[in-house]
């Protein structure tokens, strides 16, 4: 499943895609993560899978553009923290 | 399902806090017999609005009450569950499994589990469209859905904006306002110009407000001032629904599909025609709770 | 020599008239329904004061959202540069611009001759701007001048969860429901809007001065908030929302 967390505003789309088919909630992504947007448990969107998923916390859900926006200077972009230390290549960025 | 509702005839008092006026009611199916079933089971749905409750005999529709959410949830979870079961005979103990759902999912005090919305409307879509909806869009007062499910309805792709007021029901409720136009008229009359506006262009509620307010001043008539944000709020929709690929059938749920003037537009925009139910689709998901209890409740003997 | 900035804002204009890097004199008129009218009168507003003619200023430079389309101009600046050049003729250590209008949010680096670095918006959403605090005075009761005075004496930092202008009304009257202190709801707007202003900053990089400018940074409350969360002085001009009229006449020499 694509579960996309964030939001569409007036000043643009703000989504973190996880793509739950490849997470295989190792977790990797929390103690990297700044803004401390990830939590991994049971997928909430699907009561009937076994294995550990990684989901967006709901209190960062509303405003990932302001969480996340130290890690994405407009200049000099290095990669994104959770995206790097996703192995299984789970998470994208809408924006 | 025969088409006797009762109606509880309290529902059409217009409130400040409720721009979708319908009506409370329940059913039940007096040609079932619970007594003799292996799995009841229920599904709650406590929405920011209303709260539903379906009960499911053998995983066969069975009954159902749809009534506002009061202020306290295990409260509108009880009255809910109560009214659905009036004059069948059944108590919550007969219940064998029960599945909260909605934005009040955790405090329905009797549930075994709490599911969210987005894998319950998938799963009570699928019953209620049939197999072949791909798409659901749910337009609530207060959120936006966007669902892509398989043929078992199970969930593919969904997001969920509640961030921005900008196509949900609130955002239709200040132009209603604007407007002084029943919020239930807004749908036909914006469909009553002879040709179609520009969309307003701020896709915020607050600035498509002071735009929609110069048109006004300009000279529009409310009509025409409606068919532009219903169209600018049908665009805004369709490219929400681009990030998880429309694929068909399509299917559209919540208050907003009750609005001809965003849906008529937002197939227009896709070239597809929303699927047609005759259950009512504010009842989506907590059908699709109540048929996870009854998986859940097989699991569980199984094991 | 004399030139004259005109900044058409969402909701005001503002002119100043400026002769040698001093300033003659100002003018603010609200723009309500017709623009042009409007920016017509803060011009001759501004010249009356200063006791001039129309003809002694060399040029009018326009700035702002409507600065495409105005009446009186021989030349136009982008509202960043306008802003950059404005603050760093008040604050000549300033190398950080904030300019928080009704409608839009600006960070600008600019180097000590005024000219911009780097830049980044907050715009086409009313959450991220003075409009938030607009409503949720009215959501309060308060005219957008007490507002900010009143959330300084707020004892306690309430959250705010709502993110968009529109929920955070609705959020704002069940806070008033329960009988919250207003005082300690109107910190929490002002910190709101605080909050996704300095993750703005924060993208764009600061480096001192920073100097806080535009209608927005009249509020006492917003000032503060804009402190604690950026954990430094920030600087004020006495009159914050005339420094793009003053950046425009400046760019104008
Ligand atoms: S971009 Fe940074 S703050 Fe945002 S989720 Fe990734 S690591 Fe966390
Ligand atoms: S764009 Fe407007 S309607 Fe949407 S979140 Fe921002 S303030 Fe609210």
């Amino acid at each position: 499943m694509i579960a996309n967390y964030g939001y569409k505003d007036g000043s643009g789309d703000f989504f973190i895609a996880v793509d739950t088919d490849k997470c295989d909630g190792c977790g990797d992504c929390i103690p990297v993560c700044p803004g401390k947007v990830f939590a991994v448990g049971e997928d909430p969107h699907d009561p009937l899978r076994e294995e550990p998923v990684v989901t967006v916390v709901d209190e960062q859900r509303r405003k990932l553009k302001y969480t996340c926006s130290p890690c994405k200077p407009d200049r000099d972009r290095a990669p994104l923290p959770c995206v790097q230390a996703c192995e299984p290549l789970a998470l994208t960025h809408s924006w | 399902m025969s088409d006797k509702m009762e109606d509880a005839g309290v529902g059409t008092k217009a409130c400040a806090e409720e721009f979708w006026r319908w009506k409370e009611y329940r059913h039940h199916d007096e040609s079932i017999d619970w007594r003799d079933a292996q799995i009841v089971s229920a599904g709650i749905d406590i929405g920011s609005v209303s709260s539903q409750a379906v009960i499911l005999v053998d995983s066969k529709l069975f009954a159902f009450s749809n009534q506002r959410t009061g202020f306290d949830s295990p409260e509108s979870a009880n009255k809910a569950i109560n009214w659905a079961m009036e004059g069948t005979g059944m108590t919550l103990d007969d219940i064998h499994y029960t599945v909260g759902t909605g934005y009040g999912r955790v405090n329905v005090p009797f549930a075994q589990k709490a599911i969210t919305e987005i894998a319950c409307h998938a799963r009570g879509g699928n019953l209620m469209y049939g197999p072949t909806v791909r798409t659901i869009l749910d337009m609530g007062g207060q959120d936006c859905k966007a669902i892509r499910c398989d043929q078992r309805g199970k969930v593919e792709a969904f997001l969920m904006n509640d961030k921005c007021a900008a196509g949900t029901g609130r955002g239709m409720e200040v132009f209603a306002d604007l407007l002084s136009v029943p919020i239930q008229d807004v749908g036909e009359l914006s469909l009553s110009v002879e040709q179609e506006p520009d969309p307003v262009s701020s896709t915020c509620v607050v600035f498509a407000k002071s735009e929609a307010s110069a048109l006004l001043r300009e000279g529009w008539p409310k009509n025409k001032v409606l068919a532009a944000y219903c169209a600018a709020m049908a665009h805004r929709v369709v490219t929400l629904l681009e990030r998880i690929e429309v694929e068909k059938d399509f299917a559209i749920t919540g208050g907003i599909g009750k609005n001809a003037g965003v849906v008529k537009r937002i197939e227009m925009e896709l070239g597809l025609t929303a699927l047609q139910t005759r259950y009512d689709s504010q009842i989506a998901g907590a059908l699709g709770a109540a048929l996870f209890a009854n998986a859940l409740e097989g699991k569980r003997r199984k094991s | 020599m004399i030139t004259g900035g005109i900044d058409i804002g969402a909701k005001t204009i503002k002119v100043v008239l400026v002769e040698e890097g001093k300033i003659l004199a100002k003018s603010l008129v609200p723009a309500g329904l017709d623009t042009d009218a409007a920016t017509n009168q803060a011009v001759e507003d501004a010249l009356s004061a200063a006791n001039l003619k129309k003809d002694a200023v060399a040029r009018f430079i326009a700035t702002g959202t409507g600065r495409k389309t105005c009446p009186v101009t021989d030349n136009e600046v982008t509202e960043v540069s306008a802003a950059a050049n404005g603050a760093v003729h008040v604050f000549p250590n300033c190398r950080t611009v904030v300019d928080v209008g009704a409608e839009e949010g600006r960070t600008i680096r600019c180097n000590e001759e005024g000219k911009v670095i780097d830049f980044a918006f907050n715009e086409k959403c009313a959450a991220g701007a003075g409009t938030f605090a607009e409503g949720m005075a009215r959501a309060l009761e308060v005219s957008l001048e007490e507002l900010g005075p009143m959330s300084l004496r707020s004892n306690e930092a309430v959250p705010m969860n709502a993110q968009c202008a529109v929920f955070a009304e609705s959020e704002v009257v069940t806070l008033i429901h329960n009988k919250t202190p207003r005082e300690d709801i109107a910190r929490a707007v002002l910190d709101a809007v605080a909050s996704r202003i300095i993750s703005m900053v924060r993208k764009v990089g600061f480096a001192p001065d920073i100097a806080l400018i535009g209608g927005v940074a009249l509020n006492p409350g917003f000032i503060a908030a804009m402190k604690r969360g950026l954990e430094t002085e920030v600087l004020v001009p006495e009159e914050p929302e005339y420094v793009g009229a003053l950046g425009a006449a400046l760019s104008g020499i």
